[in-house]
């Protein structure tokens, strides 16, 4: 017990462990997060900057808070409501509306749009575009300053951030957790939160946890920039992704590559000529772009577990908690809930019974191979 | 079975395949293009060169300054001139090399820790009008040596251009427009430059140096030391004088040219982006690969000779660095060093967001350097991701090392101790149209907007309580968010 109530150590410098050591600061509690490296430096700054998850249970709450963010945390997020989505034949148009009937479902509206609309909405369009949808809800914002957001306000809190700090193991006394050891000493705690990504399955496993997941490495391009569309948030043609508020169009899609994480070791982020149908596809998406320059391209490596869906569960004084591929929009909810977790026990907003890693009890042992996940290659493609 | 929605289970194939490419047409490249050709070994060679004048124009390759004649719009005129000023070209071609110039290497890849669908090495390679894969046995890398930039007033005035910029469109392009020139820097290297472009005709009217003697002897030249540079004067036509101030006294020195001869950074865009080990050397010229004794990089397919392997320095280049930008980038903290996101010192060391943003600066949100650092040493993607600074369409070959510096002076560390800001590809900007490739339709037909697994995308209301491998629907299409 420290002066300020409870101290929570949390593992995991990313938008989720972030978000919820920002929540628990705001309440007082003593909050630390050991992070191996830079905060957001994996797949938390890696992403397309999304907000709109219309099949979570922490939609409702995402949809809440993202327009507050700035000024909740006093830190610019580059938020930007609202999202379009296009599709080039009947079939993604099909597809998408499921997005539409989900929202709905939650009480979130979306508009029909035709290809007259599309070319009015999106300047960068170009002529041959099926239809889509205006979602009005939802929305994005920028990733890297989201992050630093989180870890400031935190701070500012009261909480504390250690980077460059690799956890080794965990005391443990009556079967509860009591402190993190890590290559800087011994982190004494009365709740330990894992929010450590693709290497919540190790540390977890120290714990005689078992989280399943698998690791995956995808990625992204970014052009220069361009003038500013209405709206910024404009996915479809199997991409996702945004014009940035400078004007630069950030996106990815298509095949993702399982990958093995050893230990505490997350693989080098390399990216590979999957930018070269990444860019065909924008500038398919974007004809009025195509001659936007490509100035990088990047990777992140992402877990997901068998279900694709979270786990944000407690067992004891430990709350798990990964997003399993799909974190960095729910990240104001997800800190939310987690908070909750530690705090009362119960997520007191939404019901998180879909996120429990009960659900995985009957899971076969070689899930892995059984869902095609594992690593290896052969069939040459162009 | 692999997963369909992954590349798992594919491996990437090249449009075309050669033993040995090398990349860079320069000495080095050339003498290892001829020595594997009589050897025996089919070799493409591959040169970025002549590059585009629209292109010069960004400052792409190096910080050409704008100060190209208007002959450099002639594309073929610059093709020729290139390869009369090297009699090494023709040969090359004599001896069975396939020389290629005019073709940009954007990208090397290999197979490693998170990568299993390359075939071995491959090479991303563009003639400006569309791009291809090229796979190979062995990769030499020879891409040479560009200018470090340095911030003053005045130094986006066209005339304010690297003295391997210079050299290059003068012995290279015959396309050097300048008369009168000013160089900044006094090592054995800048001090060279400078007689090689007396040599072609250019007047040197001043060397400044801001260390207190120059650093090579420099008695055939008017040098000028201790010398601050305060701003470089002109307009559209480009800088007409360059003000140094020196012990408290300004002067004012009319040139057309302001040459950057500070440091030759060696150009490791490739290396490091294809995840080759980089180090930092005082006496190598900088950030460097490692290298084994035959010049292998820490992959072992990829080598690297020629400036791009290291560039020996009599002085340590650390230092100097930082000389030069704490006497003068630090001393304008208002001037953009990042030119392509306008960033100036100030605001990369402050940590300010971007100025599109119209973020109230306000006490409780102020927050510098200091703020950000860990117990690590500053690290400039991070810096970048906030402040911009290294973001633009140049890709941070006129700041990158301004900011290293910066980053440096400011945390009092050792600017070998600033980690290398990642490089990436494509490491020359590459228009969508160019960089798309035809979709392979083994790709196309399980393209996904992420992963491609229906059970991510069940609605929370219809989750069922369990979940096993063998029970999950993977029926149908999915539609990913």
């Amino acid at each position: 017990m420290s002066e300020k109530g409870n101290s929570v150590v949390i593992v995991g410098g990313g938008a989720t462990g972030l978000s919820a050591a920002w929540w628990l600061a705001q309440d007082g509690v003593d909050v630390t997060v050991i992070d191996k490296g830079i905060v957001g430096w994996e797949a938390s700054g890696r992403n397309g900057g999304g907000c709109s998850h219309h099949f979570s249970p922490l939609f409702a709450e995402e949809q809440r808070l993202w327009p507050q963010m700035d000024a909740l945390l006093g830190y610019p997020t580059e938020f930007q409501p609202q999202r379009i989505r296009i599709a080039f034949d009947e079939a993604q148009f099909a597809l998408y509306a499921q997005a539409m009937r989900n929202a709905a479902h939650q009480g979130f509206s979306s508009d029909i749009l035709n290809a007259a609309d599309i070319r009015r909405l999106v300047p960068l369009a170009g002529e041959d575009a099926f239809g889509g949808y205006l979602y009005k809800f939802g929305g994005h914002a920028n990733p890297h300053r989201t992050v630093q957001a989180y870890a400031w306000a935190m701070q500012d809190h009261g909480g504390r951030l250690m980077q460059h700090t690799a956890v080794e193991g965990f005391e443990r006394s009556g079967g509860r957790v009591s402190g993190v050891r890590t290559d800087r000493g011994v982190i004494g705690c009365d709740h330990l939160v894992l929010a450590a990504g693709p290497q919540t399955r190790h540390l977890a496993a120290m714990l005689d946890i078992d989280v399943p997941m698998v690791a995956a490495r995808a990625e992204m391009i970014v052009t220069e920039p361009l003038p500013l569309m209405p709206i910024g948030g404009v996915d479809g043609n199997g991409l996702y992704g945004r014009q940035t508020l400078r004007g630069n169009l950030a996106y990815g899609g298509g095949p993702h590559e399982w990958v093995e994480v050893t230990g505490n070791k997350v693989p080098p982020r390399a990216s590979t000529p999957l930018m070269r149908p990444l860019a065909g596809r924008l500038a398919r998406l974007f004809p009025r772009a195509a001659h936007a320059r490509v100035l990088r391209s990047w990777a992140g490596i992402i877990e997901n577990t068998p279900d694709g869906r979270p786990v944000i569960d407690r067992i004891g004084n430990v709350t798990l908690a990964t997003l399993s591929s799909i974190g960095f929009g729910l990240s104001p909810a997800s800190g939310h809930a987690i908070r909750d977790l530690v705090q009362t026990g119960a997520c007191d907003f939404a019901d998180l019974s879909s996120f429990r890693l009960e659900r995985f009890a009957q899971l076969e042992p070689d899930w892995i191979a059984l869902q095609g996940w594992q690593t290896g290659q052969s069939n040459p493609i162009a | 079975m692999h997963d369909p929605a992954s590349i798992n289970g594919h491996t990437l194939k090249p449009e075309e395949q050669t033993a040995l490419l090398v990349i860079g047409a320069g000495p080095a490249g050339l003498k290892a293009a001829l020595a594997a050709v009589r050897a025996g070994v089919q070799v493409v060679l591959v040169d970025e060169n002549p590059v585009p004048s629209e292109v010069m124009g960004d400052d792409i390759p190096l910080l050409f300054g704008n100060r190209m004649t208007g002959a450099a719009r002639n594309r073929s005129a610059m093709l020729e001139a290139f390869v009369e000023s090297d009699p090494l070209i023709a040969e090359a071609f004599d001896a069975g090399v396939d020389v290629r110039l005019g073709t940009i290497a954007w990208g090397v890849y290999g197979n490693g820790p998170s990568v299993g669908w390359m075939p071995g090495p491959v090479v991303g390679l563009s003639d400006g009008v569309r791009s291809w894969m090229i796979g190979c046995e062995r990769v030499i890398v020879a891409t040479g040596s560009r200018d470090m930039g340095l911030a003053f007033p005045g130094w986006d005035l066209p005339g304010v251009l690297g003295m391997t910029a210079a050299l290059r469109l003068a012995t290279r392009y015959g396309a050097l427009d300048a008369k009168r020139a000013v160089v900044l820097g006094s090592t054995s290297a800048a001090l060279d430059g400078a007689r090689q472009l007396r040599a072609l005709g250019v007047e040197i009217v001043a060397v400044i140096e801001t260390a207190e003697a120059a650093l090579a002897p420099a008695d055939d030249f008017t040098a000028l030391t201790g010398g601050v540079v305060c701003r470089a004067e002109g307009g559209m036509d480009g800088v007409t004088a360059l003000v140094v101030s020196a012990d408290g006294v300004e002067q004012r020195v009319e040139c057309d040219a302001v040459l950057l001869a500070i440091s030759a950074v060696p150009v490791i865009e490739l290396l490091d982006a294809a995840g080759c080990r980089i180090e930092f050397s005082g006496s190598r010229g900088g950030h460097v690969p490692v290298l084994d004794a035959d010049g292998r990089t820490s992959q072992a397919a990829i080598s690297a000779v020629g400036d791009c392997a290291g560039i020996a320095c009599a002085h340590d280049v650390a230092a100097y660095r930082m000389d030069w930008v704490r006497a003068t980038v630090l001393a304008s903290e208002d001037t953009f060093v990042c030119r392509c996101e306008e960033v100036t010192a100030r605001e990369i060391l402050e940590i300010r967001p971007p100025r599109y943003l119209n973020w109230p600066d306000e006490r409780r949100n102020r927050r510098d350097l200091r703020a950000l650092l860990g117990e690590g040493a500053p690290n400039p993607d991070q810096v970048k991701r906030l402040t911009r600074a290294g973001m633009g369409v140049c890709q941070g070959r006129r700041c990158r090392e301004q900011v290293a510096c910066l980053l440096a002076l400011s945390a009092g560390c050792e600017l070998s101790e600033v980690p290398l800001a990642t490089h990436r590809a494509p490491v020359r900007p590459l228009p969508l149209s160019v960089a798309a490739g035809q979709e392979d339709p083994a790709l196309a037909a399980h393209w996904d907007t992420w992963f491609g697994m229906k059970a991510q995308y069940v609605p929370f209301w219809r989750v069922q309580p369990h979940y096993t491998a063998a029970t999950r629907n993977d029926g149908g299409e999915v539609s990913s968010e």
